[in-house]
């Protein structure tokens, strides 16, 4: 049985008169739009109060902290080993690179510098965290922009890379990999073939997601000139990352002032022109090459010997000893329950993470526990400059200018 | 060493009002002695020195001590890499200082976090609102007295009033006699 329904037609000219009349009424009355804090694009709970002028944007406010869990309180009651699952939820798409940064704040506290192989067992935990939160942030950018096919090939890449983070710590996403003067495990057995296995076969990957995004008419339309973010205003507001380079800045922790004896690996810090969306982009998208290369030199040349600072009085003793020997077992409970002994003093510590400097403000009076810790975090401080970019773009253009600057509210409300 | 240098400069700029320079694991940090001149001494520093980079702003609770509060500045050359700590002394009845976001415009947000959480105020900040915790919250969590597990408060923004529904923790079996199924608290109402 037929269903007959009655359509009408909007005829645009008799309506003409009338639809002018309306759009009178709308000249010079600003509307005021809440964004979030629970929309697709805002990745995560990022709310922003938009003031519209038709569909240009002439204010923007955002509103963070919906996901304020108090870490940094939280960190002045434990002991600093205590603290390293915690730094798993700042960037938690890139666990790995936090863990290591905060083991090296506080090992800079301490005075201490790891072996060889320590180090670069660390190289390769961050630049695997770099190019698994750089595949998320674009398939992200580009799903929020309308190309949802990247967003499927992104992630194919990024499964292959948890299955390479849970041989290397047991977990896929909450790592807990670090500690004080070290790490959990060594590199298991298979973990380099693996690794090797995975970047053969990430390289052609990454060559297709540049045929579908870096020369695609539409990609390019919607992202070239949109954001753009000025040399001044990139150090004025003290961007980091992806989003400082983007703006022509060459500025990277890693090249600046190395550590894990980054100036031991020969690698290329891309940084963008105009500093728009396209920008950086094509930054992340270049990272994620120099990573592979960075990567491919550690197997190289994967030095042998312990992983672990060599500091008896500070650093628990190997398990077997604790369960055969007294003098161990004592040193294990002490160390457990009143933490290593930190010198009185205060340090700042900071990393080039996939988001930008992730930094450590430690102040210690000596003990196991911190007497303030103070994270430097990388999305905050990126999300403080859309007040002054998004007025004057159209409203449908933050979700991309939002892509653009990939940040994270787990690391931005802390 | 280069930073040292700088921060002679700096004391040999503003004089007695600056103490240190003071060294710890290769980082240098002055203090400044009086709070008031943070903005002018910052000014210079960003102008004269180099320092065109303010990477963070943090704050010290020094609860029992007098004066309570410590601002902690990081200031960073871009181009020579050159860093340098400013700190400075706030006291607990002012709980004041003028605002440096006429320097460096990223301190907007790290100042309005100082302002959230510590409660100190800082003057010439043209949107002094709370940033993590909500509009209208009564206290300044990262004090040494606010208790680390809170406070109740009466204002809105809690959204879980009511016992959630899987409280008791569906993960913890009943220590009894009983069999598997029954030691398992997830088939009971916790009404009951």
């Amino acid at each position: 049985m037929a269903i007959v329904q009655d359509i009408e037609i909007r005829d645009s000219a008799a309506r003409a008169a009338q639809a002018a009349d309306e759009l009178q009424d709308a000249v010079g009355e600003k509307m005021v739009l809440n964004m979030g804090p629970s929309h697709p694009a805002t990745h995560g709970v990022l709310r922003i109060v938009l003031e519209l002028d038709g569909e240009i944007i002439t204010k923007a406010d955002p509103d963070v902290g919906y996901l304020h869990r108090g870490d940094e309180k939280i960190a002045e009651n434990m002991q600093f080993n205590q603290f390293v699952p915690y730094t798993d939820r700042l960037d938690y798409l890139a666990p790995l690179a936090n863990n290591v940064a905060y083991a090296l704040a506080v090992e800079k506290l301490m005075g201490w510098e790891l072996p060889p192989r320590g180090k670069a067992i660390r190289v390769v935990a961050c630049e695997v965290a770099r190019i698994s939160s750089h595949l998320l942030g674009l398939g992200a950018f580009a799903m929020d922009v309308g190309a949802t096919t990247v967003f499927l090939y992104t992630f194919t890449e990024r499964e292959k890379l948890y299955n390479l983070i849970e041989l290397l710590t047991g977990a896929r996403f909450t790592t807990s990999y670090t500690r004080i003067g070290g790490q959990i495990r060594d590199l298991p057995d298979g973990f380099i073939p693996a690794l090797n296995k995975f970047l053969d076969e990430f390289v052609p990957q990454l060559d297709e997601l540049d045929r579908l995004l870096t020369r695609n008419r539409i990609w390019v339309d919607r992202t070239k000139g949109l954001g753009v973010i000025s040399k001044e205003d990139a150090i004025s507001f003290a961007l980091t990352g992806p989003n400082i380079r983007g703006s022509g800045i060459d500025y990277d922790v890693r090249k600046a002032r190395p550590y894990l004896d980054y100036d031991k690996y020969d690698f290329d810090v891309p940084i963008g022109t105009v500093g728009d969306a396209y920008d950086r982009y094509l930054v992340r998208n270049e990272e994620m090459r120099q990573s592979v290369k960075i990567l491919r030199q550690v197997i190289q040349k994967l030095p042998d010997g312990p992983i672990d600072v060599q500091d008896p009085k500070n650093m628990p003793p190997h398990k077997p000893e604790v369960l055969m020997k007294m003098e161990e077992l004592i040193h294990h409970f002490i160390i457990h329950t009143e933490g290593i002994d930190a010198p009185v003093g205060e340090v700042y510590f900071g990393a080039e993470n996939p988001k930008g400097e992730l930094g450590f403000y430690i102040n210690s009076k000596g003990g196991g526990v911190p007497y303030r810790l103070k994270i430097r975090a990388p999305s905050f401080v990126n999300l403080s400059i859309l007040p002054k970019i998004l007025p004057g773009h159209m409203m449908s253009d933050v979700v991309a200018i939002l892509g653009s600057l990939d940040f994270v509210m787990g690391e931005c409300d802390r | 060493m280069l930073t040292l240098d700088l921060a002679n400069q700096l004391k040999a700029k503003f004089g007695d009002l600056i103490s240190g320079p003071a060294e710890f694991r290769g980082e240098v940090t002055i203090k400044l002695a009086d709070a008031e001149q943070i903005a002018e001494v910052c000014g210079f520093a960003k102008n004269n020195l180099g320092f065109n980079y303010l990477v963070d702003i943090s704050s010290l609770d020094n609860y029992g001590e007098d004066p309570r509060w410590t601002m902690v500045y990081e200031l960073r050359n871009l181009t020579t890499n050159a860093e340098l700590r400013i700190k400075t002394d706030v006291s607990e009845e002012k709980s004041e200082l003028p605002s440096v976001l006429g320097v460096w415009a990223t301190s907007n947000w790290h100042e309005r976090e100082v302002y959230d959480m510590m409660g100190i105020r800082f003057r010439g900040h043209p949107d002094l609102r709370r940033i993590l915790m909500w509009e209208g919250y009564p206290y300044f969590p990262l004090r040494k007295d606010f208790p680390l597990a809170g406070k109740p408060s009466e204002l809105p923004g809690v959204a879980f009033t009511k016992v959630s529904p899987m409280e008791g923790g569906p993960f913890v079996t009943v220590a009894s006699g009983e069999d598997a199924i029954h030691r398992e608290p997830r088939v009971r109402n916790p009404e009951e």
